[in-house]
């Protein structure tokens, strides 16, 4: 069984996010960068399912050179072998979709796991673009019936589960009112939700032996995709900074201004 | 930025964010508790020993990696940050103490019992040098172990000893030889449980208040002779001279991270806090003080950097790393003290992790060898 899987290169969650004065983007000195958290959980549970039936995990990721540093944390995890797709400049989620098709239609995966989203923009499009381009079934927002903290997690039992004959996958996602449990003929893709797993850390071990894993270059000439993106950012700026509360005298005056001023009631 | 200070290579810095994330996750948030508890879990030994910091300079056939003391120090570095000096302690002298002897100087026998458990984490090592009447002076120790047949009796007690209480095995400093000074020197893994050792009350301390730091007595005590380290009695002085200067780096190190970890802490609350209508760091004289923190830091950082590469490069660099020893925890406990400080009265506050800091931070200067002895060595060393 083969399993590609996605890394992107997102601005580490810790670090304070400012925008440029101009709005053309954020300020990117002195940030800090690493593997998106849901493409980490991706990666993760490719290596359980490949522990599980064999094979191996096929890491990818688009950028400059820096994203060889979230290719090699993967490799580090256990990921056999990774692609980069060298690619500086604007990019949209289409672009982004049209280049992972030809890798994957290169590769010839049975399952393609992305993160459900990216924690930078918050798109949550380019796995639904993907399958789409390819042509196969998806199942998104893949999450866990029992909780991470179980005896299940901790024997880790995979949440994506393949049929007898390893020709299809069964997923249980998570919707609005609760779990779905979908079943897709392979090859498929899947995007994960937060609540699949808990990635394991990149041990010592793990980190020598990524260094002499290989990196394929490709590039979107290479792989004859025109990623001009269709979508163009306009302005960036931050959220309104939150205004301080009031404190109000009494219950009446509290219904009256959440019906008349907020409007809520 | 030159990566890694000219010092790491990548898949340092790549160890460097995976010790990180367990500091950040398994570590920093039940730091205050243990602390409160002055006491952390048994389990964190054999957490440690899964994954694998605790064998990092250690050969495969034990158990370890083979990684080599840089990715120790990367461990220390950022252990000193985990907000716990006790933890680091406990933990820290399991790779770096205890079983540093032991791996260097123990017979191929001896390492399968002690050194591979407790690169497991399965057995608990301590080393014990440090006595009521001393602990640098050690040609002076005054445990004594007497031959008998295929035993040695040893009468003495032992204090101060770091994860003394919990030790499974404490690798111990006794005199052989009790009139031929430091030549009378030996060590002799004594193995808990053996009748005639006993282990006194835990001690309170100012600071590293989780570690469990405590008094061993023994009182003829008979230990196999096949426990005496390497199987050669007076090579003692040199076995524990042998392991000096890791351990010396090591408490610089650990300075370092706790340094990076209180100018963060500092950082933050100088933005969040307001005086006068401004927020603190928006007042020069805040500005400036932190700016000279974060020098000293870089400084104290550069003269550690420097003992490590030569210590690692094979050379027997016993004066940079006692200065080095010296300067760091020295500073430690200047920029603690300058971090509570700025923290005005919620610096003096136990409920505000700065005095934590402050308080584990003054350890230094006096373990492994007080500043003064620091002083003495590298007085030794100019020639005088």
């Amino acid at each position: 069984m083969k399993i590609l899987v996605t890394a992107k290169r997102v601005e580490d969650p810790e670090s304070k996010i400012k925008v440029k004065p101009d709005g053309s983007g954020i300020v990117q000195e002195g940030l800090k960068y690493k593997i998106n958290p849901f493409d980490e959980i991706g990666v993760e549970e490719g290596l359980r399912l490949v522990a599980k039936h064999g094979g191996e995990v096929v890491v990818v990721s688009i950028g400059g050179k820096e994203v060889q540093e979230q290719l090699r944390h993967a490799l580090a995890m256990g990921a056999t072998r990774a692609v980069w797709v060298n690619h500086t400049g604007p990019l949209d989620q289409m672009g982004v979709a049209g280049l992972l098709q030809k890798v994957a239609e290169k590769e010839k995966p049975d399952l393609v796991i992305l993160g459900k989203q990216a924690i930078d923009d918050d798109q949550n499009q380019v796995g639904q673009y993907l399958a789409e381009f390819l042509g196969w079934g998806q199942a998104t927002f893949a999450s866990k019936v029992e909780s991470l903290e179980s005896e299940q997690e901790k024997n880790k039992v995979p949440a994506l589960q393949m049929g007898a004959d390893n020709k299809s996958v069964r997923v249980v996602r998570e919707v609005d009112n609760g779990l779905a449990t979908l079943e897709c003929a392979l090859p498929a893709v899947v995007t994960t939700d937060l609540r699949l797993n808990l990635p394991r850390y990149a041990s010592l071990p793990g980190i020598m032996k990524a260094k002499s894993k290989p990196i394929e270059e490709l590039t979107p000439a290479k792989l004859s995709v025109d990623v001009t993106p269709k979508v163009q950012v306009l302005k960036m700026a931050s959220p309104p900074p939150r205004k301080a509360g009031i404190k109000v005298p009494d219950v009446a005056t509290l219904v009256d201004k959440l019906r008349n001023e907020a409007k809520v009631v | 930025m030159l990566q890694g200070y000219g010092l790491y290579l990548e898949e340092h810095e790549a160890f460097r964010r995976t010790v990180r994330a367990v500091v950040e996750k398994e570590l920093k948030p039940f730091a205050s508790q243990w602390e409160e508890q002055e006491e952390f879990p048994r389990e964190l030994f054999t957490r440690f020993g899964e994954l694998g910091f605790l064998g990092l300079k250690y050969p495969e056939v034990h158990g370890g990696s083979n990684a080599g003391e840089l990715y120790e120090a990367v461990l220390l570095e950022e252990m000193g940050r985990c907000g716990s000096g006790g933890v680091a302690a406990g933990l820290g002298a399991q790779h770096t103490i205890a079983t540093g002897p032991l791996h260097k100087f123990g017979t191929e026998e001896q390492k399968q019992r002690f050194l591979a458990p407790a690169i497991r984490g399965e057995k608990i090592g301590a080393l014990g040098i440090t006595e009521p009447n001393g602990g640098s002076d050690v040609a002076g120790l005054r445990t004594t172990a007497r031959r008998d047949g295929d035993h040695y009796v040893v009468n003495g007690s032992k204090t101060y000893i770091t994860n003394g209480v919990r030790a499974d095995f404490v690798v111990l400093a006794v005199k052989t030889n009790p009139d031929a000074g430091h030549k009378g020197l030996s060590l002799l893994v004594v193995e808990k449980g053996t009748p005639g050792f006993s282990v006194g009350r835990k001690l309170k301390k100012l600071g590293w208040r989780a570690s469990d730091t405590g008094e061993l007595f023994f009182e003829d005590c008979r230990v196999p002779a096949a426990n005496l380290l390497g199987g050669l009695e007076g090579q003692g002085f040199y076995q524990i001279m042998g392991n000096f200067q890791w351990e010396r780096l090591s408490l610089a190190l650990g300075a370092l991270g706790a340094m990076a970890e209180m100018l963060e802490v500092v950082m933050a609350h100088v933005k969040d806090r307001r005086a006068f209508g401004h927020a603190l760091h928006e007042f020069q004289v805040v500005r400036h003080r932190i700016a000279e923190l974060a020098t000293d830091f870089e400084a104290a950082r550069q003269l550690t950097y420097h003992a490590l590469r030569l210590h690692v490069g094979g050379e027997y660099a016993i004066a940079q790393t006692s200065m080095a020893k010296k300067v760091a925890t020295e500073t430690a406990c200047r920029v603690a003290d300058a971090c509570l400080q700025l923290h005005g009265g919620a610096g003096y506050m136990m409920e505000y992790d700065i005095q934590r800091h402050w308080r584990d931070a003054r350890l230094g200067p006096i373990g492994g060898g007080t500043s003064e002895i620091m002083n003495e060595i590298i007085a030794k060393q100019l020639g005088l």
